[in-house]
């Protein structure tokens, strides 16, 4: 595997054949704000939070899903990122009903963490107070679409890990929504079956167990990477 | 130079946030030497709803805000209020973002008064027509910004007391505030 050199930030970088950038940008321990990314599942891009600068590419590009070049010259914290990392991180907020006093996960959310890595002191645009549905028909766990930011990770964990495939999208742009075995009551889908690594990845408070009250659910992020080391070293063999 | 003048203003909100301010305990002795109190509803002052108690709000270096705008009073409050201040904080995330009370927006207005004065009343069902008991609701909560220009945000339901004495502190010093990942919260 042949080894690449770039430059991220002024500091020059080494990297694998083959990673994204989002990937060296980690080992180096750049920060970088990432939503939709999880190690271990498929990058998708759908959150372009992650949006870096590279020289020569007049489009900003995704870090997750684009792969390292010999040469690249990168920068992750220029004056026009950080501005449109800010208007995405609004623009989530302006779309649920963000309520996070009332939320489960507060204290414990990643969309969270990304409005105080963005200093979002507030939100500029008007929010939409749409209507969602919040599925409690699951014995364990609920799905409230209204905090739901479209990341698919639980639909990419259910799928590539669980095996299960019980969550999809449905709908386009802002009426997109998260769907269990294609529409039914999450608690009528039979694929399910009930391991809960959906609502370890969510992000946010949109799927939760069902006995957690505000600021209580604590998500194990940390689960994802013992499975899949365990399945590769197979530690579950017989 | 003289002390600086501060006012606090409750519109749609809990008290929590004022709750919050108390918390500064012994604090609040060190702001007195330094500040003054204009108006705000934890004094004797009675300034708050109706509006045209607020046609006496004096002028101010600082106002605090919290609570979202709910009503129709609300607008005319902020407004005067807004005119006589030289720096107008969202104190909290109502001020903020609407938080709870903008859950309201998810139902129609008339929706919401039948629910609580007809629907869920025990008694003397009626939803009260008499508009200095209960000014006209606005169809959509919004947050403060949305309605006067804000210069500053101190987030949080409640925001913690260290937060609001970081701001304060840094306002009486004649510095601006640089908000980090400690000062942040929402919720
Ligand atoms: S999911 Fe996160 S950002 Fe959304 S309401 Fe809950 S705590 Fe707030
Ligand atoms: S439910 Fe959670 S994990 Fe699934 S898409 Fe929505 S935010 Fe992402
Ligand atoms: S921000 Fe929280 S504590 Fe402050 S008024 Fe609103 S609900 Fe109450
Ligand atoms: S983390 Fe790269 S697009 Fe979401």
């Amino acid at each position: 595997m042949s080894v690449l050199t770039l430059t991220i930030n002024g500091i020059e970088c080494t990297g694998r054949e083959g990673q994204t950038i989002l990937d060296v940008i980690r080992e180096n321990n750049i920060p970088i704000p990432a939503l939709c990314n999880l190690k271990g599942l498929t990058p998708v891009g759908a959150c372009r939070l992650c949006l870096v600068e590279v020289r020569g590419i007049s489009k900003l590009v995704p870090a997750c899903t684009t792969k390292i070049q010999e040469g690249m010259f990168i920068e992750t914290d220029t004056e026009k990122l950080r501005t449109y990392r800010r208007i995405l991180v609004e623009l989530l907020f302006a779309e649920g009903n963000h309520v996070c006093a009332s939320c489960v996960v507060n204290g414990n959310c990643d969309l969270q963490q990304l409005g105080f890595m963005v200093e979002m002191d507030h939100v500029r645009f008007d929010y939409l107070w749409q209507s969602f549905q919040i599925d409690a028909s699951h014995p364990r766990f609920v799905a409230d679409q209204s905090k739901c930011v479209k990341c698919t990770r639980c639909i990419r964990v259910c799928d590539e890990v669980e095996g299960a495939h019980v969550w999809d999208l449905k709908g386009r742009g802002i009426a997109t929504r998260i769907v269990s075995g294609l529409n039914q009551p999450w608690g009528q889908v039979k694929e399910c079956t009930q391991c809960g690594k959906c609502v370890q990845v969510c992000p946010v408070g949109a799927l939760f167990d069902k006995t957690a009250t505000p600021s209580e659910m604590v998500k194990d992020r940390s689960f994802l990477q013992r499975i899949l080391e365990g399945r590769e070293a197979k530690l579950w063999a017989r | 130079m003289g002390k600086i003048r501060i006012g606090t203003v409750w519109l749609g909100g809990c008290s929590g946030c004022h709750m919050s301010f108390l918390d500064l305990d012994e604090r609040l002795l060190e702001l007195a030497q330094y500040a003054e109190f204009m108006s705000s509803p934890i004094t004797d002052w009675k300034l708050h709803t109706p509006i045209k108690e607020y046609q006496d709000y004096p002028e101010v270096d600082i106002t605090l805000v919290e609570g979202a705008v709910v009503n129709t009073d609300n607008v005319e409050v902020l407004k005067i209020v807004r005119e006589r201040s030289k720096l107008v904080i969202a104190f909290g995330d109502c001020a903020v973002s609407g938080n709870v009370p903008a859950y309201r927006n998810l139902f129609g207005v008339d929706d919401v008064l039948n629910a609580v004065y007809l629907e869920k009343a025990s008694y003397n069902q009626q939803v009260p027509s008499d508009k200095t008991v209960i000014p006209k609701l606005l169809n959509k909560v919004v947050p403060i910004s949305h309605v006067v220009k804000v210069d500053y945000f101190i987030t949080g339901c409640p925001p913690s007391a260290d937060t609001i004495w970081y701001t304060i502190k840094c306002l009486l010093e004649g510095r601006q505030p640089k908000f980090t990942e400690e000062h942040y919260r929402y919720g």
